[in-house]
């Protein structure tokens, strides 16, 4: 391990990169979860609400069902735009650093 | 409105359609594979394809892998039998991907070469870690590909009127072949073909549904509801003990992030850039396949009749709603097509599996424990394929001896290993500075032994299996008990036993971790 290394690993910068990369991520993973178990728990004690009609022939289950589905994708793509644009570019900066020394 | 008549049906007949549809598909896949099979020589070759697929390429081939013919087949049936209940099904086995792409993908991509166990054992001690990492995933490959092969031949014979063996053995020596020839970039392209050809079937047979209901989902499910009550469109009696589903809910989503043969994907492509991007295409993919699935299955409950379904009760599966719902819709030439597709499916899911199994024997077990990490490239490529082999025929014996046993339970059991026992290793091992060897072994070991045991118990095989009169252990998932107990011994044992050489390395191949700087 060299010292340039050594200076990227104890820089403020790079630990703020591995702070906010856990935060985003942790975030996302616990809205992911909270909508699964959520559903899961509301099917278990609460059938009826699922069950009720929103239209002709339409329960809320149904919806609720394939928006799960949905937000699942739509928060990969969340985490893709986001890595894409600020994780990959404080990554770029200090790959230049490493480079640069 | 009911479309099929059951008497004239051609499902289980020899249809030259659906023979030749399969034998066009094993002669493209055959060529494909003599191809790969010039570019496959070194072990990156062999294991990661080179590491030449792309992002995209890549989220089609992991959705190929996850698209089994009994998730198509089976939850299709499912829905037409149960209604809205299938949909709870297919949703746990979705939720896992955003869990894989915030937790796993990069630092997955970064730190390992070739399996999960690269990044379990990267800063812990090589032999150990490497043999507890095999024994959990060698255990969640062999009961996920007992359950597909076993179901394999059902599907087969049922549908070709083929017998059960020479179907069984067919699949065997066909992905073998794939696998042996043509590594992972064989493998991969024949996921991506197959992928394309259930997506685009399935999408047809929604199109051609949807049809006598002027495009309008809605009037299926009013048809849906008109003949069968308005119960079918909400939750029934699927999730009756919230402990079960909590279980089952747990074992699903963060098994998908411990499955071997998925997370070897990761490796086929250039960075973790490439990694991120394919779990986005992946999800997409898989998700719009669960919608399929779901209108499919409605279809076949309002086209074909639960009744035509369940042949008067005696199928209690409804495997073959969405086969049946195709001859409706398309006749006897779709039909054959959609046949086809699924016996395609069902050879590409299990060459996935192989290929992850025999990396697991070369690269953890025959380089890293057997030659401590000292092999050349052209034996462990060896080693490699005759590991396959191998597997091959295990596969095959394991399709034959579980002939007719009722082995369902198998594909829980498979996602409760690898939530117990892969998922805790890697992300402590990801996340959590002092995490030890010996806590990677006991946590290992740990999530293994208790969900073997833990599912013997069960209802499901304690009871309906080996004709005990009440289950020892009352949850049908054993995920519930078994993934906290894996992390708990994980922690204990590794803030008993603290390792500092480990805590070292853990800062140190931080620049890997996160910028990718000497990534392989």
């Amino acid at each position: 391990m060299d010292k340039n290394h050594q200076e990227i690993l104890d820089s403020a910068e790079f630990k703020k990169l591995i702070s906010t990369r856990w935060a985003v991520s942790l975030a996302l993973a616990t809205v992911m979860l909270s909508i699964y178990f959520g559903y899961l728990l509301l099917i278990a004690f609460n059938k009826p609400v699922l069950a009720s009609m929103i239209g002709h022939n339409l329960t809320l289950a149904i919806p609720v069902g394939l928006g799960i589905i949905i937000s699942a994708w739509l928060l990969t793509g969340v985490y893709v735009l986001w890595a894409n644009d600020k994780y990959d570019g404080a990554v770029n900066e200090i790959k230049a650093k490493i480079r640069k020394n | 409105m009911i479309l099929l008549d059951a008497s004239t049906s051609s499902i289980g007949q020899t249809s030259f359609i659906s023979i030749g549809m399969f034998l066009l598909f094993v002669g493209i896949t055959m060529m494909i594979t003599y191809w790969a099979a010039k570019k496959t020589k070194t072990t990156s070759e062999f294991y990661a394809a080179g590491r030449s697929i792309t992002g995209f390429q890549n989220g089609l081939a992991l959705a190929g892998d996850y698209m089994s013919a009994a998730s198509f087949l089976g939850i299709a049936g499912m829905v037409a039998l149960r209604g809205y209940d299938g949909l709870i099904y297919s949703i746990g086995f979705l939720v896992g991907w955003p869990i894989i792409m915030f937790l796993i993908a990069e630092p997955l991509r970064n730190l390992g070469k070739y399996t999960f166990a690269d990044v379990v054992a990267f800063r812990l001690k090589q032999r150990p870690v490497r043999i507890a990492a095999s024994i959990g995933s060698l255990s969640t490959i062999s009961f996920y590909l007992i359950a597909q092969m076993v179901g394999a031949g059902g599907l087969i014979s049922k549908i070709f009127a083929l017998d059960y063996s020479i179907a069984v053995v067919i699949v065997g020596i066909v992905m073998s072949a794939y696998v042996l020839f043509g590594g992972m970039l064989a493998t991969t392209w024949v996921q991506i073909i197959k992928a394309i050809l259930l997506l685009s079937g399935a999408s047809i047979i929604v199109l051609l549904t949807l049809s006598h209901f002027h495009f309008n989902p809605l009037e299926l499910f009013s048809a849906a509801a008109d003949q069968y009550g308005s119960e079918v469109l909400s939750p029934g009696s699927y999730i009756s003990n919230p402990w079960d589903a909590l279980s089952l809910g747990m074992a699903l989503m963060l098994g998908t992030a411990g499955l071997p043969h998925i997370l070897m994907r990761f490796y086929t492509v250039p960075d973790a850039k490439a990694a991120r991007k394919s779990v986005f295409v992946a999800t997409g993919f898989i998700g719009y396949f669960y919608i399929l699935t779901f209108i499919i299955g409605f279809g076949a409950m309002v086209l074909v009749g639960k009744e035509v379904i369940s042949a008067g009760g005696t199928d209690t599966s409804g495997n073959m709603a969405a086969l049946m719902l195709a001859e409706a819709t398309g006749g006897s030439a779709f039909l054959g097509f959609i046949a086809a597709v699924a016996f395609a499916t069902i050879l590409a899911v299990v060459a996935g599996l192989t290929l992850s199994g025999a990396s697991t024997i070369s690269h953890d077990l025959y380089v890293n424990v057997v030659k401590k990490g000292i092999a050349n490239e052209a034996g462990e490529v060896k080693v490699a394929k005759t590991a396959t082999i191998g597997l091959g025929i295990l596969s095959i014996i394991l399709g034959l001896l579980f002939k007719g046993q009722n082995v369902a339970f198998m594909v829980g059991l498979a996602f409760a290993i690898a939530a117990s026992a892969n998922f805790p290793a890697l992300i402590l091992s990801i996340l959590w500075k002092k995490f030890t060897t010996r806590g990677a072994q006991i946590s290992i070991l740990t999530g293994t032994i208790t969900s073997i045991l833990l599912i013997i118990l069960s209802p499901t095989v304690w009871k309906d299996l080996l004709g005990n009169e009440a289950a020892i252990f009352p949850l049908k998932n054993p995920a519930l008990i078994s993934l906290p107990l894996s992390f708990l011994a994980g922690i204990v044992t590794s803030l008993m036993y603290p390792e500092l050489e480990a805590q070292e390395k853990f800062e140190k191949e931080k620049l890997r971790t996160y910028l990718g700087v000497g990534a392989e």
